[in-house]
């Protein structure tokens, strides 16, 4: 199953190898990977989509604990979290298929953020899923070229009053 | 105080109580060994390559807890420590391991001996660092020492460009420094040990089944303290061994792959076993699918990571063995097991460890008999294979942290820096490295280090003539296909040989010839009856290495035996009857 997986590390050089590293030296599925800054300039959050069964996932937890630059692991799998991934989609379009595609765009709440001679350029965010819908009704074969940024996640709020948690 | 980085490491090397450095310099380490030249408070061992300069701080720290700590140049210096280091982190062993680097402006110009110690370094080692201010130098020595003696011990290295060697700084070395990141449970949960100890009072065939983690944590006084108030049997991993004495009427030995026939059936048949401060790892396990099948197992071990991850965990405890055995001490019930007990203590009379039948040259097992009774209290290091085995099944240990072996990583060349290593740190114990004719040559260069350091470390080679485990891997499953393992081959041989004999060409080196060459003493042993005479003349030396290169059987077999793979109740029994 996949899973979510929300890391606090150190802002150090080499945190990102050593995480990269743990995934490939013991085999284990990273899907995505997307790190940027927090309140805190000394620590990054990673967002980390990977899959494994049951045991793996918990194995993948229990080494991401040991790494001496990780401060918090938190498995968003289960909670409830909001997840958004961003992508850019360069579509093949001559002039014919313009309107259709904006349309298409409109429904998913995307962005034209270019249009040239044969091709459209959408932005859109959501979940995974969102964007794969997406892309499977403009078609994988019209699509030129793309750039996913990989899921960042955070814990939804509480809805009822109690201490905040930290970055 | 104004100290330059070399100067501020050795005050940092002797804040954390560091006697004894094992080294080799270079280029951009030269700052370093020139501040310790006139420093009486530590010792510098030059060791003939850094491999063993590892091993031997390895050795040292297994044998007294203290972290060991090891100086090499860059470049070559610092890849030559990988497998020291890979050694030391599977077997968790406490190691700062400090490597020079290039200066900071020239990393990743493809510099002189420029190498990426820390990206060559990172998964063979609990922590790395590579310290780029100045600035950071003294707390990051502090967090080094940190991590690799707290936890689950292991080596941190830290990589040391030659500006931050000889940039001048005004610092104090810090008395603590802060790691949000890093905090490990030492105290297990009170509720789970009281849960472990309902378990264990309730089981009909209940087991201990202990581990590194024993020594490491010095849990050995708290764990016998358990045995004697429930009368549990034990059986142990390599590592274990020494946990419990090896002739404890309770112990039932090493399971696994080349583990006792009582401790192998009773973990298929036992009902309940407690581990502590073990791995539950695959050559001790052997067949998962049928790995004590009929078993709850309740796990104590400080990594979190090891417990559940090979075998399903009814109870994990998480914490440090010694304070989670000491926790359990009041609450350990004596489970009603005469039966169980009765049954154990029959499998290992019926299948003790006998040493297989001499066919001619000497029984390996015979040798490291006499080695137990002439050195009773020796502290035992070991090379990989045979040898090793040999040595975990026949010494008699009776204390903790005297078996010094590569266990996880299971590397050749370890045992003999180890034993300078141990020897250093303990000058008054007879120290041997019962040594396998093939691995003594992967760190043979270490003999110019132990005349250095006059250290009488007894080398004893079980002399087979083979990489004899592999040759004893192909004579059971390969058609006897002895391919790359005889030590004795000449341009002479048959191009292929499944009949070693006295027709063989002499074996080189001849250890005896090469012994007197390191100006040192070289003992050949042949027949039974010159054993003892010829340890009792080891005794003797004090002030320099002894090799005794016993000549055995060259197609001796460690039994009982578990085929890669299969269930240690299907062990082979071969010569032990
Ligand atoms: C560095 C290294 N290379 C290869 C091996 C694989 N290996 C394991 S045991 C063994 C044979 C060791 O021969 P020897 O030291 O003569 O010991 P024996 O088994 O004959 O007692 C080999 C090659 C290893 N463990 N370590
Ligand atoms: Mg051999």
């Amino acid at each position: 199953m996949t899973h979510v997986i929300s890391l606090l590390v150190e802002n150090h050089q080499g945190v990102l190898v050593r995480i990269a590293g743990l995934f490939s030296g013991r085999a284990y599925n990273l899907e995505s990977l997307t790190v940027g800054v927090t309140t805190d300039p000394a620590v990054s959050r990673v967002t980390l989509v990977c899959s494994g069964d049951d045991a793996v996932i918990e194995q993948i937890k229990k080494q991401l604990n040991k790494l001496v630059d990780v401060i918090k692991v938190i498995d968003l799998t289960g909670l409830k979290s909001i997840n958004r991934e961003l992508a850019l989609v360069k579509v093949q379009a001559g002039p014919e298929r313009r309107a259709e595609i904006i349309q298409v765009a409109d429904v998913f709440r995307a962005r034209v953020i270019d249009v040239g001679a044969d091709s459209i350029s959408l932005e859109v965010t959501g979940s995974t899923e969102k964007i794969d819908d997406l892309l499977s009704i403009i078609g994988t074969s019209a699509v030129q070229e793309m750039a996913r940024s990989g899921l960042v996640s955070i814990e939804r709020g509480r809805k009822t009053k109690k201490t905040a948690k930290g970055a | 105080m104004m100290r330059n980085g070399a100067e501020m490491l050795i005050e940092a090397l002797k804040r954390e109580g560091v006697e004894v450095i094992f080294g080799f310099p270079g280029g951009v380490v030269i700052p370093v060994f020139d501040a310790l030249y006139s420093e009486p408070a530590i010792k510098v061992v030059l060791t003939r390559h850094e491999q063993a300069a590892v091993h031997a701080a390895d050795g040292y720290a297994r044998s007294t807890g203290k972290t060991g700590v090891c100086l090499v140049t860059s470049g070559p210096g610092a890849t030559n420590t990988a497998t020291g280091l890979a050694t030391a982190n599977f077997d968790s062993v406490p190691i700062v391991c400090i490597t020079g680097q290039v200066p900071l402006n020239m990393i990743g110009n493809d510099a002189f001996q420029e190498a990426d110690t820390i990206g060559i370094t990172r998964p063979i080692t609990k922590h790395n660092y590579l310290v780029t201010e100045r600035s950071e130098l003294a707390a990051t020595i502090k967090k080094a020492f940190i991590i690799a003696g707290s936890g689950r011990p292991g080596p941190v290295v830290i990589d040391l460009p030659k500006d931050i060697i000889v940039g001048k700084l005004d610092e104090e070395y810090p008395d603590e420094v802060k790691m949000r990141g890093y905090n490990p449970v030492l105290k297990g949960h009170i509720g789970q040990i009281k849960k472990a100890a309902e378990l264990l009072a309730k089981a009909k065939r209940p087991l201990f089944y202990v581990g590194g983690g024993i020594q490491i944590s010095g849990a050995a006084p708290a764990f016998r303290k358990v045995v004697k108030k429930t009368g549990v049997p034990v059986i142990s991993s390599l590592m274990g061994i020494g946990a419990i004495e090896s002739d404890h009427p309770l112990n039932l030995g090493m399971l696994g792959m080349h583990g006792t026939y009582a401790a192998n059936m009773a973990v298929t048949e036992c009902d309940l076993i407690f581990g502590v401060g073990t791995r539950f790892d695959d050559r001790a396990t052997g067949k998962l699918e049928s790995f004590a099948p009929h078993a709850t197992i309740i796990h104590a071990d400080i990594d979190p990571s090891a417990i559940a991850r090979n075998v399903p965990v009814e109870i994990p405890i998480v914490g440090d063995a010694a304070l989670v055995l000491e926790d359990l001490l009041p609450f350990a019930k004596p489970p009603s097991i005469d039966p169980w007990v009765k049954l154990v203590s029959g499998w290992k009379e019926e299948h003790p460890v006998v040493p297989e039948k001499s066919r001619g040259r000497l029984s390996p097992g015979v040798v490291v008999k006499k080695i137990s009774e002439v050195f009773p209290e020796a502290i035992i290091a070991t090379e990989v294979g045979q040898n090793q085995m040999w040595a975990a099944l026949f010494y008699n240990y009776t204390q903790p942290r005297t078996l010094i072996t590569s266990g996880g990583l299971g590397t050749m060349g370890y045992g003999f820096p180890a034993a300078i290593g141990v020897k250093i740190a303990h000058p008054d114990k007879t120290v041997i490295d019962i040594a396998g004719d093939g691995s003594i040559q992967m760190n043979i260069q270490e003999m110019a280090t132990a005349v250095q350091e006059g250290l009488a470390v007894i080398i004893a080679v079980l002399n087979n003539g083979y990489l004899g485990m592999v040759r004893q891997w192909q004579e059971l499953f390969y058609g006897k296909r002895y391919s790359g393992t005889c030590l004795k081959r000449r341009p002479e041989c048959p191009e292929q040989c499944s009949n070693p004999g006295d027709q063989c060409l002499a074996y080189v080196p001849d250890f005896v010839k090469l012994a007197e060459a390191y100006d040192s003493v070289g003992i050949r042993v042949t027949k039974e009856e010159e054993i003892v005479p010829a340890l009792k003349r080891a005794a003797e030396v004090k002030d320099r290495p002894v090799i005794i290169d016993f000549i055995i059987d060259e197609e001796a077999n460690v039994w009982p035996m578990v085929p890669a793979g299969g269930a240690n109740k299907d062990m082979l029994l071969g010569g032990v009857k």
